[in-house]
This record gives C-alpha cells, structure tokens and sequence, in this order.
C-alpha cells in the first residue's frame, strides 16, 4: 500500500526486495530438506547421528548404495520394480480409460448424461480409507488378497481423470473433425483412435502424470492387501525398514538412500513432461 | 458444463422433418445413431465396470456392514452369524472418545492447515504474478519439487529433520540454547501440518498462478490507471478473479486433510503422542485390521464419509453464497 505513488521510488524498492525475500525464504523451506536428503544419503551411519552434513571426510554414497541393494536379500530392488510396474502400467491402463470416458461425456449425447457425470465427480471425494475395507473383503471373496491384482485394479479407478479428459476433449477436439470423418464414412471408434486420441495427446500424458504419481505415492491399499513382502511397492517397503531402524540402527542408511532413490522417477517425469501438465493444471484450475 | 452445438439429431427428429427424409435416409440415419450408440458403450463401459466394482459396491458394502455385525454364539463355540444390529455401531463409534478424538484432531488438523495453505499458496502465487520476482522459474520450480516426493518419504524426512541427533535444525536450535521437541503433545499436529503444507504448497501456488496468469490484462491495467498500487490490485481486483481456483482447492485440501494417515502413521513409529487411532482414518484401519471389527470399521467410514460430503457441500454452498451476494 506504500508503493501507490510511482514518484516514491524508495517505498517501491523496499516492497520490490521484501518480496524477492518472502520469495526466497519460501524456495528455502522447500528445497532445504530434500538438499538434506542428498547430502545424509552420502553419510555413513555414525556421520549421520554426529550431523556434521557439509563435510565430505566420510563420504559414502557408493557403500550405501551397495548396502542398500544387499539388504535383505535384495528386497529393494525387487520394491522399485514393483513400484514401477504398479505406477506406470496402472498410470497409462488408467488414463486411457478415463480420457475414453470423459471423451463420450463431451461428444456424445444420451441419457442420464449430467447424473453419471456428477457420479464421477462424487467418487472424486470419497475418501479411500472408506473404501479399503470393502476392497480388502472383495479381494478376500475373489482369493486375490496378497497378490499383484489386489493393488493393480483399484489403481486403475481414477475418476478425477474422467473430468480431465471431458474438459480436454473440449478443448482440443473440435466438432468439425468429429463431422468431417463422419461425412468419410469413418467408424466411431475408428475416428476415437485415429483422430481424436492423438489431438487428446496432451491431456492423455497430463492425466497419466497425476495418476502415476498417485499411484506411486500409494500406501494405504498395499498397506492393507499385502503381507508378502515380494509384492512391496518401495512407500510400504521403506516404511516397514524404518520401523525396523529403531531397533537395529543398521536400517536408517538404507531408508535415506532408499528414499532419495525412490523421489528420482517422479521428477525425471515431471521434468521430461513439464510443457504438457503445465497446461494440464491449467485446465483443470480455470473451469 | 455447456454443450457445444453439435450436427447430431434425437432419435424422433424425423418426425418433424417429415416428408423431406427418404425412407432410405431414415434407415441411415437411424444406423448411425446405433453406431454412436455403442461407440459411447464402448468408450465407457470399462471405465464405469471399475466405477461399480471400485466405488459403488464398496461404499453399498461398507453402509452394508455397519448395519450388521458377526456375532459369536456363546461361549465362542460353533459358527459366527451375522446378525443385524441396526444402529448399534453407530453408536459405539459415536460413543466411543478415541473415535471422537480422532475427529477432534483431524478438525484441529484442518482448522490450522486449510488456512494456511490457501493464503500462503496465494499469496506466492501473487507475488510471482507481480512480475517483481527475480528467477521467477527457478523458484517455481523450486517450490513444486516437494510435489514429486512421495508422501511417506515426505514423512520420512521430516521426520528425521524432527528427530534429536540427527536433525540440524535442532542443532541449530540447541545452539541458541532452545530445546525443541517437534513430536510432544502440542507440537505433534503443527509438525504433521508443516509436512502437508511443505508437501502442497508448491502445486497449490502452481494452481493459483495458472488461473492469475488467465485474468485479462486490461483488468489488471484499468485499476493501475485508477490509481490501485499493487497491493490493492493484487487483493481487490486479481483475487476475487480466481476464486473459482481458490474453492476448488480449498475443496481438495479439505478431502486430503479429512483422510489423515500416512504422515501420523509414519511418526507414530517415533512418538508415543501418536496413538494408533489417532485419525479416524487410523481408526478405521485398527478397527478393521487389528481389532477384525467390521461392523464397528464400516460405521466409522460411513461417519468419515459424512463428514466429507457435509463439509465439500458445505463449502460450495458458503462460496457460492458469497458469489450470489456479489452479483446482487
């Protein structure tokens, strides 16, 4: 409010650094602890309990490494892929499910339209912690607690997608397309594939980026499906080692090292894809 | 959701058309609607197979099982029945204080965290939409790292930086003789909300900034011309533009902080302030997964998902007030 005059040039370069600090202190809140992350995980585990972190004499990045995928028998290891499995082939199972979907709900007319619509968006709020006890009694129904199936459906579901892909579809398929293939004697589903899919292309991979990352960060449903320690995504694996830490102090590199390891795929992908959920997030924050 | 003026005709549109349709054309046309037809079943069906078996039987199962209970015939001997007991888990939920106090802290949970959240993702979001940001990439980017770490391993770290002897921040502290306990009594909700808003604020301020980035330039340039200086313009003119975005996220905060579990399940391995029914979320799980009580575990969810759809309703109706008052 003091910057009002432009003549005042003081008031309006203390606002200007004031601002640039606020700025700063923020980006320092959220990079430090993940700088901390870097630097423990080159610590071995006295350097880390005597928390000098900035001096390099005990450097032991390699060891932990070793240690890491030499921990009970390689269990990290068979956790990361298991993680992948589960997040990337869920993520694009996934998405291409619900684009399909939220495409039908912005091209096509039928009835009880806007009621399923608004049943999607219901789902959006339920919280999961509601539904993993039915899950977890179906799976029991089905014999599938304990296996690969038990995390992998219910990973699929995302209906936060359906809303993405209806409002994308609105945006990056134009009616005229749809019109002009039909004119050409095209098929439906033969213009969805053809056509329409690779002009949804964007909001596909934004889609398949939320859900990937949902389905990494997932901890609640393995939590309660899983016993056999084989099918651990790497969250519950590295939450089981660090109950185990507080007895046997052997387990609190791993889980630094573990952790570190585990944050890398996601901002690879968030990196690698930024330009397409950059407008993702667009879409889906001015509707 | 508008719909957009499409070439497509209702099924009884021929009627109206009348003579000027060949039966030939009739027939075409008709084929045409069941090719859409079952393109639109294709394009749903495995979408809305996983919406029943997902949701829709799950939330039936859980109602269900509140309803009912297995009851063991005396003494333990012979087969478990289940048996309806009406609102008897209802009541033992609502009855029952770890359950309330449960609630009591997710409320206090929300009652810091929402607030919290929302001004300070915007006020960034501002800031860096006031153009008088250095490096304003860089700290974007910076601020949405912690948006690609997994919650638990968002948990984990923190709850090292919580931890005596291997934190440098109470290494800092301590050297300024301050003795800090991040997981005592009245600290353990601050330390779990400063995980979440470390864990949110940068996709929230993304979120906001991508809707202040769409508000129209001569808005902004018509209240500098009426002499507003930028923080009036900030707060009068460019906040109200994008309260869509600010309910919208408000909404979605409000769903996350209700289901509290991975955080407090993490630190309750490290503080004994953390009972294992310390969310309702924990309560259902102990109640489900330790104690084998699922009539008692499903009227907890149903309670949770009450709360939920009160307070998402309840949200949209406050702001959507506020919007009818605006407009008057």
């Amino acid at each position: 409010m003091s910057a009002t005059d432009s003549s005042l040039l003081r008031p309006r370069l203390i606002g200007r650094a004031t601002v640039n600090v606020v700025v700063a202190v923020s980006v320092l809140y959220t990079l430090l602890p993940v700088l901390w992350l870097v630097l423990a995980a080159t610590k071995d585990r006295d350097a880390l309990f005597s928390s000098d972190l900035l001096s390099l004499s005990d450097f032991s990045l390699v060891r932990n490494l070793k240690d890491l995928f030499a921990m009970d028998g390689g269990l990290y290891g068979r956790w990361y892929l298991n993680s992948l499995l589960y997040a990337v082939l869920g993520a694009a199972i996934g998405a291409l499910l619900s684009v399909a979907c939220g495409y039908a709900f912005d091209k096509y007319r039928f009835r009880h339209k806007e009621k399923l619509f608004g049943l999607v968006l219901a789902a959006v709020m339920v919280p999961q912690t509601v539904l993993a006890l039915p899950l977890y009694l179906m799976a029991s129904e089905a014999g599938l607690v304990n296996t690969f199936w038990a995390v992998f459906i219910p990973v699929l579901f995302n209906p936060f997608g359906v809303y993405l892909g209806r409002i994308f579809s609105r945006g990056y398929v134009p009616d005229e397309v749809l019109e002009a293939a039909r004119v050409d004697g095209a098929g439906e589903l033969t213009t969805y594939v053809r056509v329409s899919l690779r002009m949804l292309g964007p909001g596909l991979v934004t889609v398949f980026l939320f859900q990937l990352t949902a389905i990494w960060n997932n901890f609640f449903l393995p939590m309660v499906m899983l016993s056999d320690q084989d099918l651990y995504p790497v969250s519950l694996g590295l939450y089981q080692w660090n109950s185990s830490a507080s007895v046997s102090p052997e387990y609190y590199p791993v889980v630094i090292m573990g952790s570190l390891l585990a944050v890398l795929p996601l901002i690879l992908a968030f990196v690698l894809l930024q330009r397409f959920w950059r407008s993702g997030l667009t879409a889906g924050a001015v509707k | 959701m508008t719909t957009t003026a499409r070439a497509r005709v209702p099924a009884d549109a021929s009627r109206t058309e009348g003579p000027a349709l060949s039966a030939s054309g009739l027939r075409a046309r008709r084929a045409a609607e069941r090719r859409r037809s079952g393109a639109v079943i294709v394009l749903m069906a495995p979408f809305f197979a996983l919406l029943t078996t997902i949701f829709l039987i799950p939330v039936g199962t859980a109602v269900y099982l509140s309803f009912f209970s297995d009851d063991q015939p005396g003494l333990g001997f012979g087969a478990e029945r289940t048996v309806f007991v009406g609102l008897r888990s209802y009541a033992a939920v609502l009855t029952d204080p770890t359950f309330l106090g449960g609630l009591g802290t997710v409320a206090l949970y929300c009652l810091i965290y929402l607030p919290l959240m929302v001004v300070s993702a915007l006020v960034l979001a501002l800031l860096l939409d006031s153009g008088a940001v250095r490096l304003r990439a860089f700290a974007q980017l910076g601020l949405f790292l912690p948006h690609a770490v997994p919650g638990i391993i968002a948990a984990l770290i923190w709850l090292y930086l919580y931890t005596p002897g291997i934190s440098p921040v109470i290494d800092l502290f301590a050297r300024a003789d301050i003795t800090i306990d991040f997981l005592g009594i009245h600290t353990v909700v601050p330390s779990i909300v400063n995980i979440a808003v470390w864990s949110n604020l940068g996709y929230n301020m993304v979120v906001f900034y991508a809707a202040l980035q769409a508000v129209p330039r001569e808005v902004i340039e018509a209240s500098v011309v009426d002499g507003a200086g930028p923080v009036r313009t900030a707060l009068q003119v460019k906040t109200p533009l994008v309260r869509a975005s600010i309910v919208m996220v408000a909404i979605f905060t409000l769903i996350w902080a209700l289901q509290l579990f991975t955080e407090p399940m993490l630190l309750s391995q490290s503080s004994p302030m953390i009972s294992s029914r310390f969310s309702p979320s924990m309560y259902i799980y102990d109640a489900a997964f330790t104690r084998n009580n699922y009539g008692l575990a499903a009227a907890a969810s149903v309670v949770l998902l009450m709360c939920t759809i009160a307070l998402s309703y309840g949200v949209t109706r406050f702001t959507g007030r506020a919007d009818a008052e605006e407009a008057r």
